[in-house]
């Protein structure tokens, strides 16, 4: 990405590829929602959506990073924090 | 003889011939065709001398959802629909939270399958391959075991009482029905949903049963290539499909006013410790199996009305068969061979040929065998060709063989 996506662009981005991967509705993918819990992804869907994610934002996420990505918000951070 | 009785209450399946049971059953009646060109671009590239393959009807990705479809092998998602199918067709729900309409403890599955998921495994790893390991699904595991279809089946229709996956080649189907009634015999389970799946047809499966020399290449003419005891078959045409049935305690079944297909009575399993691909030349397996079903149904040769017959339209295959039949059996029984309009459904087959069998029991009609015009000198038996013969049965046969020498014969008799 040629410019720093904005958190809205990140949670849009976010939301089309959980839709992609566990055919979440992308209104229902709000800061606030843990992954786990209340959007029901498991955690092999995790791994897809963190390989999706790094592709679309150019950012870099290991493995123990991602463990702390608990909600939708955790993820928008941490982007917006690495890109 | 058997303790308990285990009774058929629902079908599932998906085929060449259709997407359901009863469009796999007309269309097997009315003698439609099931085999096609394979227009698959590989089997140029590789220059393949069999052009032909029985593909599904109807194709599993326009029935599941779209990530349920993503997250299955081809495989998984064609056992699943069967089960489903043959589950609702039992007349049960699926489970919820609030209601299991079978207690999960007293419930299980098996499910056998010839390869399992080798698409997946040879997709995933050209994907190893080109772009790395970050694009390798994280799925790619579960979908390429073979115990993945029963494993789903389970998951969806909580099954609690063990989840089973049997791997005869194209006997699988058949056995996983037979291990299906041992377990309810042995009172591990009221009700097993049991079948077979199976879906590899990929450059490496074909090119390798081209290289064992077992398919058609009548490429000119799909619709006449797979002709099972004609004098010029020249091999099976490579299919892919899920057979599922439920099978349920008979006083379980009675207790809920189910309605009942047909009784499973006995099977006969056993191997021919002879050749990895060929039949034992006498055939002794494949007796030992039919006189084993019949003995453990308390019946005898001359009570079998019919049998559903392996025959894939290989030269030396179908003519042992048939002479194992008139041995075990005698020459009386009336045969059928439905592989001439589905091809060879692999792990499939067995699960697919037994719901056939009983619905021949069921509806007293057993489906003609396609493009037999002219009937091998050696079958000496009573072939059903033409039209569907109407026949009352009391009792029939399903026989399904397999790579390996996997014999097994599985005996339903009418309710």
């Amino acid at each position: 990405m040629s410019e720093k996506p904005s958190d809205a662009e990140i949670l849009e981005g976010l939301a089309e590829i959980v839709e992609e991967v566990a055919g979440v509705a992308p209104d229902d993918v709000t800061a606030d929602k843990s992954f786990v819990d209340d959007l029901d992804i498991d955690s092999l869907s995790m791994v897809e959506i963190a390989v999706q994610a790094e592709d679309r934002f150019g950012v870099k996420i290991p493995d123990d990073e991602l463990a702390n990505l608990k909600t939708v918000g955790d993820a928008v951070n941490y982007v917006a924090k690495n890109v | 003889m058997s303790n308990v009785d285990v009774v058929v209450t629902g079908l599932g399946a998906t085929t060449p011939l259709g997407g359901d049971v009863s469009s796999t059953w007309d269309a097997l009646l009315a003698g439609r065709n099931g085999i096609r060109t394979n227009t698959a671009d590989w089997v140029a590239r590789y220059d393949l001398p069999a052009h032909l393959a029985a593909t599904l009807a109807v194709e599993p990705t326009e029935i599941l959802p779209r990530v349920q479809a993503r997250r299955l092998d081809r495989c998984e998602q064609i056992a699943v629909i069967a089960a489903r199918e043959a589950w609702a067709d039992a007349g049960f729900a699926i489970p919820t939270d609030e209601h299991e309409p079978v207690d999960p403890d007293r419930l299980a599955v098996s499910i056998g399958t010839g390869i399992g998921g080798p698409v997946t495994l040879l997709d995933q790893d050209d994907i190893l391959e080109t772009q790395g390991l970050r694009k390798v699904s994280p799925l790619t595991v579960p979908m390429l075991m073979p115990n993945g279809p029963a494993a789903h089946v389970g998951i969806e229709m909580r099954a609690r009482a063990g989840v089973h996956t049997v791997a005869s080649a194209c006997a699988s189907g058949a056995e996983g029905i037979a291990n299906a009634w041992q377990m309810i015999q042995n009172g591990r389970a009221d009700v097993v949903i049991a079948g077979g799946a199976e879906a590899c047809i990929h450059p490496i499966t074909v090119a390798g049963f081209c290289q064992s020399r077992t398919l058609s290449t009548r490429n000119d003419e799909p619709e006449r290539a797979s002709r099972p005891f004609d004098v010029d078959r020249d091999g099976f045409v490579l299919g892919e499909g899920a057979g599922v049935v439920v099978l349920e305690r008979a006083d379980h079944a009675a207790a809920r006013g189910a309605r009942v297909y047909a009784k499973v009575s006995g099977y006969g399993m056993t191997s021919d410790a002879h050749h990895i691909t060929g039949n034992h030349p006498e055939g002794i397996g494949q007796i030992a199996a039919m006189a084993n079903a019949v003995r453990l149904a308390g019946l005898t040769p001359t009570d079998i009305g019919h049998v559903n017959a392996h025959a894939t339209s290989t030269v030396v295959g179908d003519v042992g068969e048939a002479a194992a039949i008139r041995k075990a059996l005698g020459e009386h029984v009336v045969v059928t061979a439905p592989k001439a309009s589905f091809g060879h459904l692999v792990g499939g087959a067995g699960a697919v040929e037994s719901i056939i069998t009983l619905l021949s029991i069921y509806y007293g009609t057993i489906p003609a065998t396609r493009n037999l015009e002219r009937i091998d000198a050696k079958v000496g038996l009573d072939v059903v060709t033409g039209e569907p013969r109407k026949v009352e049965l009391a009792a029939a046969i399903n026989n399904s063989f397999g790579f390996g020498g996997h014999n097994v014969a599985v005996l339903f008799t009418a309710a």
